[in-house]
């Protein structure tokens, strides 16, 4: 009876849980993917433009100059949209915020830090073209990358702590011994950091040499779009092979810290010893249907051995469960657009060095195009396994997500007020992106504005409308 | 001097360089919306976009200090601010992400009509985005703002104390913008500009300086707590800002911008910091003192030494950023 009492008032949850939690999915997901332009478009803009002031390189020139442009208005939605998730800490969760807010603020502090250097120095970037020189303009794009890595530490080592959370004690109920270093310097937040860093290289790098993959494909076999592909893949490339190793030791660490997580990641329902590698499948009461297993591969891949099992789902509480089947198709199709990019980087540098330009074949250049939003959809995919894995908790073992909400039963209207805002910006941002382009291929280069002095005295307008 | 309070005083150097700096990037959202038809504004607009663009994203991070320094030091008064006063700061973040995105769309825009639509959007929510902040402070000043839990949804932010705190806002936001573009249009040599832009500022000035006086008296019934504050101890700020006011006015008038610059960023640095010195020691006005609102000790002075290694790296960069802009080697 009394097991019956406590479940259900487990179950009873502030109006404010579920639509806060798809507000936060949704600004976090919009954002996470300019947070990735933040991080690594500036690496890209600096070796280009490195190339094109200590080789004299004008194409690369020409290149650092477009994308300093592109990242001008990237970083702005960027910006505000991060500005977004800083109120919604408090907003939407005041219980989290509230009670915890010493101990997770410190890297939050940090990150502001980094931000401030990184728009410092976008603005003298993007302003200083022919206004500085060109060597000491060079140098503004070296603050922002690091800032860049640096900012993403510390952001992701907030998220490592609601992971694993440490630096503070309970006591009746109580937070005491505070301990703020402690976030900041977690193993945990390294190695998700280095997770995360690489994820924005890939992101970002398959994103931008898609872009003049369309360009081939669409006949423009200029140096141009050979440069422009070949540097952001460059990066992508080393990012995608290194990303299966750090995940797999990131991985390791789940089985120890969150088995609920693991369990879910694996549709593990019950302990098995090996376990095997549960490929797909959908857990429909209580059943796993439609999975493809491959024995033992699990315990290797999961737990480094070929003995030790995932501990499956019977051996945790049902109020301590994580929805299972998005958890696991998330996690799965991280991993296998993952593999997937990896391989694929693989042939390319591998025909390459037996003297074959995949360059050349239209259906490279169509895989590489799709590679962009596969690498897109592997970001989202792993925030949304480790987050939603890390269900009922928002301080793993801790803090429930339910205590952490407040009681706004009206934040649908909100949820609805956002997805039609971001749908806009989106739009706004596409719009813009491609009449950039556009124009650039029609030979203008400065691109001014279509409101400036000229139309004070020239009859601009209908040439500019065309 | 407590731990406490050294983390007040730091935060509060935030909201004080939000105001200012931030506050002069929204204010030119005021010139540009009224700046007319797009052949008679373009000049103004293009002054606009040459003047903010280069260093609205780095003052734009003020906030963001403010609200992790607030978190991190002041989490429980956090919690229950955002709480209470979640309407009018999610319509400040409405206008701060729509000011912030239409900004950059309009600056690359392709044609004149997407440009108006962005440039409209960009005006727009550069004035709404000082309002809604300017309720959110008056109603922590006026002591509508409780210390756990949550506060009337309503009458937290639409309240005497806060509507004037909303106007004042705006209205510091534009004079400030408008001194810092006369200046600029007047080092770029846009001389008919700057003088169009210099009546403009001086209007604004007067009605605002009328406005924050005028502010004064609602105060008394409306914020007691503040009200004592303001006629005692932050007495000496309410005349500074008047006198600097005053003097921004003259300067103005006799075509010395550049001047004005200073004098006018004095005057508004008055006016906040008389907030936040009338308010003193409340945190939360009549609810949380600073010496019972912090945090634990420890996140209290690794929160110092974060703020001084902002001084250490930040600063420097900033007056880089800021003495770049404000060259003449700039201007064009």
């Amino acid at each position: 009876m009394l097991e019956v009492l406590v479940t259900h008032l487990a179950q009873v949850e502030p109006e404010g849980l579920l639509p806060a939690r798809q507000q936060m999915a949704l600004s976090l997901g919009w954002h996470i993917v300019l947070a990735c332009f933040g991080v690594a478009f500036p690496a890209m803009i600096l070796l280009a433009h490195w190339r094109g002031v200590h080789r004299g390189d004008e194409v690369a020139l020409g290149l650092a100059k477009r994308w300093a442009k592109c990242s001008a208005v990237l970083f702005a939605i960027g910006a505000v949209s991060g500005t977004v998730l800083s109120f919604e800490m408090g907003l939407l969760w005041p219980g989290l915020m509230g009670r915890f807010g010493d101990v997770l603020g410190l890297p939050f502090a940090f990150e502001g830090l980094s931000f401030f250097v990184e728009a410092i120095f976008l603005g003298i970037y993007l302003y200083g073209w022919g206004r500085m020189p060109p060597r000491r303009h060079l140098l503004m794009l070296l603050p922002m990358t690091v800032a860049g890595v640096f900012g993403t530490y510390c952001v992701v080592s907030v998220n490592a702590w609601m992971n694993f959370p440490t630096g503070f004690d309970i006591v009746d109920g109580e937070v005491v011994d505070v301990e703020p270093w402690a976030v900041l310097l977690s193993d945990q937040a390294f190695w998700q950091f280095l997770h995360m860093w690489i994820a924005a290289y890939m992101v970002v790098g398959f994103t931008v040499a898609a872009v003049y993959a369309v360009g081939m494909l669409r006949g423009r076999r200029d140096r141009h779009h050979r440069l422009g592909f070949t540097v952001p893949f460059v990066f992508a490339s080393v990012a995608a092979v290194a990303q299966p190793f750090v995940g797999h030791f990131l991985g390791l660490r789940v089985a120890d810290q969150q088995p609920a997580k693991l369990a879910a990641f694996e549709l593990a329902v019950e302990t098995e010893r090996p376990s095997p590698l549960r490929i797909g499948g959908v857990l429909i009461d209580g059943e796993v249907r439609w999975a493809l297993d491959i024995p033992v591969l699990g315990s290797v891949i999961a737990r480094n051995s070929f003995l030790e099992p995932v501990q499956g789902l019977e051996t945790i509480p049902a109020d301590q469960q994580p929805p299972v089947n998005l958890t696991h198709l998330a996690f799965q199709s991280m991993v296998g657009i993952g593999t997937l990019l990896m391989l694929g980087v693989l042939l390319f540098w591998l025909a390459r060095w037996r003297r074959r330009d995949l360059l050349e074949q239209r259906w490279f250049l169509r895989a590489a195009v799709v590679a962009a939003p596969l690498a897109v959809v592997a970001l989202e995919a792993g925030w949304i396994a480790t987050e939603v894995g890390r269900q009922p908790w928002v301080v793993y073992g801790v803090l429930r997500t339910s205590e952490a909400a407040g009681d706004n039963g009206w934040l649908w209207w909100l949820l609805g007020a956002t997805a039609v805002l971001y749908t806009l910006l989106t739009i706004g941002a596409v719009v813009v992106l491609r009449s950039m382009a556009r124009r650039w291929r029609a030979g203008e280069e400065d691109l001014p504005s279509p409101y400036g002095p000229q139309l004070a005295d020239a009859a601009r307008p209908e040439e500019v409308d065309r | 001097v407590s731990l406490e309070l050294a983390v007040a005083a730091a935060l509060f150097v935030g909201v004080l360089a939000y105001a200012l700096f931030g506050g002069a990037d929204f204010g030119s959202g005021f010139y540009d919306l009224t700046a007319g038809g797009s052949r008679r504004g373009a000049e103004l607009r293009t002054q606009v976009d040459r003047s903010i663009g280069p260093v609205w994203e780095a003052n734009h991070v003020w906030l963001i200090y403010v609200l992790v320094t607030w978190w991190t030091g002041f989490p429980e008064s956090f919690a229950a601010a955002m709480s209470t006063l979640i309407l009018p700061m999610l319509l400040a973040l409405l206008g701060i992400v729509l000011r912030g995105a239409a900004f950059a769309f309009r600056k690359y825009a392709a044609t004149l009509r997407q440009a108006q639509l962005f440039g409209a959007v960009f005006a727009g929510a550069s004035l709404i985005t000082p309002f809604f902040l300017g309720t959110v402070a008056g109603g922590i000043a006026s002591g509508r703002v409780p210390a756990t839990g949550r506060g009337d949804l309503w009458s937290s932010w639409l309240n005497p104390t806060s509507i004037f705190g909303g106007i004042i806002a705006v209205g510091t936001c534009a004079f400030l913008a408008g001194v810092f573009l006369v200046a600029d249009a007047g080092r770029a040599g846009h001389d008919r500009l700057a003088a169009a832009l210099r009546v403009r500022t001086l209007a604004v000035g007067v009605v605002t300086g009328v406005v924050v006086f005028a502010a004064l008296l609602p105060l008394r019934e409306d914020a007691p707590t503040l009200w004592a504050g303001l006629t005692g101890r932050a007495l000496p700020l309410v005349a500074l800002s008047a006198v600097a006011g005053a003097a921004t006015l003259a300067l103005l008038a006799v075509r010395r911008a550049a001047v004005a610059r200073l004098t006018a960023l004095a005057a508004v640095a008055s006016v906040v910091s008389g907030w936040g010195v009338g308010q003193y020691p409340w945190l939360l006005v009549d609810e949380v003192r600073i010496a019972e609102a912090g945090g634990a000790d420890a996140t209290l002075a690794a929160l110092l030494v974060a703020v001084g290694l902002a001084a250490v790296i930040v600063l420097p960069a900033l007056t880089y950023l800021y003495v770049l802009t404000q060259s003449r080697a700039w201007a064009r």
